[in-house]
């Protein structure tokens, strides 16, 4: 995001994140919202049903009696035409995780503010992001939240993303658990006038409708399934000019720049490192300290994660010696976490490529410490000047 | 109550569930849907759980459906429901969208087992909808598997009639118990081999509004192992033994439809059927003694309460 910038008709208010997502989707004139209480994201939807009761948000709220049945509600109420939000967290993703699958599958156009948290066990409740990479195979499209402004800007757009004609995709925010969840921050909201404009009503595709009667969701066996997830599959990668597109139009009416990856220094960045969510600041002002003191290192941070925006970090890190790839998670048997696959995927076929270590850090809520990012832009330097990764993966402040 | 018939000639011709559906000759599915298709008036929206129903009836690119018809997955009917409910409601007011009344199908393990949880959620909240479960008395569509509905005795593949434990253990569930517990208005029981009582309860559901409950017997000669021919006879014969009752509950009100003064004995019922044949063997009448025991403990119980209604 770029520097925030003060667009007429925009109000300078105090938020924290739940509040402010809670705020877009008032302003985003939802029609259905069904969810069920799980923290962090309970505040979310505290705040929407005291919308819908005072009269400032005429939605149906539905307090359903599980997360399976809150994700189950709102496949409904979109396939009937409906604006639809819920907001969840790590263990009620987990028990959505069967209806995430049949969500995009069925192209409904469903909302999701995920305020990511760790998944038992131990329960534990504060910010990991092993429940937005446990959807990442689902249909979804998913943004990641850096700070307040984006959870609100962002979800505004998502509305705007998944309802488009040329993509018919649920679109999930995360916003870190507690970090920005919980957290008050200063942000610019638009006016609701401005949102209707940018947001006018949903123009559903093929509603349930009785004068037209369909069939939603039938069996479909080996002589059809391929095609349907090959149409699926299409429909994820025409998302992304889409919401290129959603971005710019955007930035006209709030004077704020979104773009799938955000970066610092990396214009000539020897290592580099790329990371999700609340942490990039952290990253970038620790990079902008060792900046100043010479050394060349700079930060990507994705504000897309599904679809995945290869060309964009395949682009920024040619030419970087190094790069740690952090991931707030863990894939316990895998070649490395969720992060670290996808980009040395995105990367293996390009011929000169940075060495890649993967960097595990703050499961379950544990702070990032500016100490922790410098240790491991060392361990890249390392890398980038003996040419050998002697650790692949690191545990930053684990005891 | 306008739109009650007093003969089967009177029901509506107009089909809405089309012929060409692939399930079981002598199912008790089709005669079921096509009854709610013709009782519920205006425009309808079908909700149907995983089962039997779904896949024989929709199998991509066909469909049976002349009506809107939506699946999502097995055990979520009831909130697929919820929403399209309140979705119509608020696009209505919004939009001035016609709300349609919303009907939904569930199998027995759709609704007795991995479903209750959503159609208790759905029951609480009070959305207007029909929810009808045909009960086949087990997992049919995934292999005749017992459930919650599946009566004491009965043979399944996961409850099969061993020489230690001949068949299921356990007595059915009372699911319209649970249903009226919730505070519904209106619940009954349905059998096809009754279609004249079984439209006239359909029509009073859907003129209540707000959730209604309806438990209908559905024979099944797959997993029953009964000659298909046979299907409404089977049927007849489990209201004739009391072993399903027919009754309604309305507004706090039970009353017995079709009164069985005489029971005929249930070897009747059972005899005809593959899955109880091991009861009728000697070692084996103490199952039947219990079974027995369920089926007139019911019938009495059944009984005090409509004689208190009254």
């Amino acid at each position: 995001m770029a520097a925030v910038t003060r667009v007429k008709g925009q109000r300078r208010v105090g938020m924290t994140g739940d509040e402010a997502v809670a705020y877009a989707v008032k302003q985003a004139d939802v029609d259905v919202v069904a969810a069920y209480p799980i923290t962090p994201q309970t505040i979310i939807v505290e705040r929407l049903a005291e919308y819908v009761n005072n009269g400032e948000l005429n939605a149906a709220f539905i307090p359903v009696e599980s997360e399976h049945s809150a994700l189950s509600t709102c496949v409904g109420a979109s396939l009937a035409g409906a604006r639809v939000f819920t907001a969840t967290a790590s263990q009620g993703l987990a028990l959505m995780y069967e209806i995430l699958w049949i969500a995009s599958s069925m192209r409904t156009t469903i909302v999701m503010a995920l305020a990511n948290r760790a998944l038992s066990a131990p329960i534990n409740i504060h910010c990991s992001h092993d429940d937005a990479y446990a959807a990442r195979d689902t249909g979804w499209i998913q943004f990641f939240a850096e700070n307040v402004q984006e959870a609100y800007d962002l979800t505004i757009q998502a509305f705007k993303i998944a309802e488009d004609k040329r993509v018919l995709l649920p679109t999930i925010i995360n916003l870190d658990g507690f970090i920005l969840s919980h957290s008050l921050e200063g942000l610019y909201v638009l006016s609701d006038d401005d949102v209707r404009k940018f947001l006018p009503p949903k123009e559903p595709v093929n509603p349930i409708d009785v004068e037209r009667p369909m069939t939603y969701g039938p069996l479909a066996l080996y002589d059809y399934y391929y095609e349907f997830k090959r149409a699926q599959a299409e429909a994820m990668k025409n998302s992304y000019p889409v919401i290129l597109e959603v971005f710019k139009e955007y930035e006209r009416i709030s004077g704020r720049r979104y773009a799938p990856v955000k970066e610092y220094g990396m214009e000539d960045a020897e290592v580099a490192m790329v990371i999700l969510g609340s942490s990039a600041g952290t990253a970038r002002y620790v990079a902008r300290r060792m900046r100043e003191r010479g050394e060349k290192v700079g930060v990507l941070s994705l504000t897309l994660y599904r679809p995945f925006p290869e060309k964009e970090i395949v682009e920024r890190l040619r030419g970087v010696k190094a790069a740690i790839i952090m991931d707030r998670s863990y894939s316990f048997g895998s070649p490395g976490a969720q992060l670290f696959m996808d980009i040395a995927a995105a990367l293996y076929n390009e011929g000169e490529r940075p060495l890649l270590i993967n960097a595990i850090y703050g499961l379950g809520g544990r702070d990032l410490t500016p100490d922790q990012v410098e240790a491991a832009f060392r361990a890249a330097f390392e890398a980038a000047k003996t040419g050998v990764v002697k650790e692949r993966e690191l545990w930053l402040g684990v005891r | 109550m306008a739109g009650q018939v007093k003969s089967i000639k009177e029901i509506p011709r107009e089909e809405l569930f089309a012929p060409g559906h692939r399930l079981c000759a002598g199912c008790g599915i089709p005669p079921l849907v096509r009854i709610v298709l013709k009782a519920v008036p205006g425009p309808k929206v079908v909700v149907t759980a995983t089962g039997c129903l779904e896949v024989a009836t929709t199998i991509f690119p066909y469909t049976s459906w002349r009506v809107p018809w939506v699946h999502n997955a097995f055990e979520n009917a009831a909130a697929t429901a919820s929403g399209i409910e309140a979705a119509f409601r608020i696009l209505e007011k919004k939009r001035g969208i016609k709300r349609p009344k919303i009907i939904v199908f569930g199998g027995d393990g759709g609704t007795f087992d991995i479903g209750l949880q959503a159609l208790s959620g759905a029951l609480e909240r009070g959305h207007d909808m029909i929810y009808i479960c045909y009960d086949n008395e087990a997992y049919m569509n995934t292999g005749i598997q017992r459930s919650g509905a599946t009566p004491r005795g009965a043979a399944t593949t996961t409850s099969p009639a061993g020489r230690v434990i001949p068949g299921k253990m356990e007595r059915k569930k009372d699911l319209l118990g649970i249903a009226i517990a919730h505070g519904v208005r209106y619940a009954a029981t349905l059998n096809p081999a009754f279609p004249v009582d079984m439209y006239n309860k359909i029509v009073k559901a859907a003129s209540v509004e707000g959730p209604t409950v309806l438990h209908y017997l559905c024979p099944c000669p797959t997993g029953w192992r009964f000659d298909p021919s046979r299907t409404i006879e089977v049927a007849r014969l489990a209201v004739m033994t009391r072993m399903w009752p027919l009754y309604e509950y309305e507004d706090g009100r039970y009353r017995i439809t079709v009164m069985v003064k005489k029971p005929r004995p249930i070897e009747d019922y059972i005899k005809l059927q593959g899955r109880f044949r091991h009861l009728l063997q000697p070692e084996n009448k103490w199952v039947l003694d219990q079974l027995r025991r369920d089926v007139e403990e019911f019938w009495e119980r059944l009984v005090r309460l409509a004689s208190a209604s009254e």
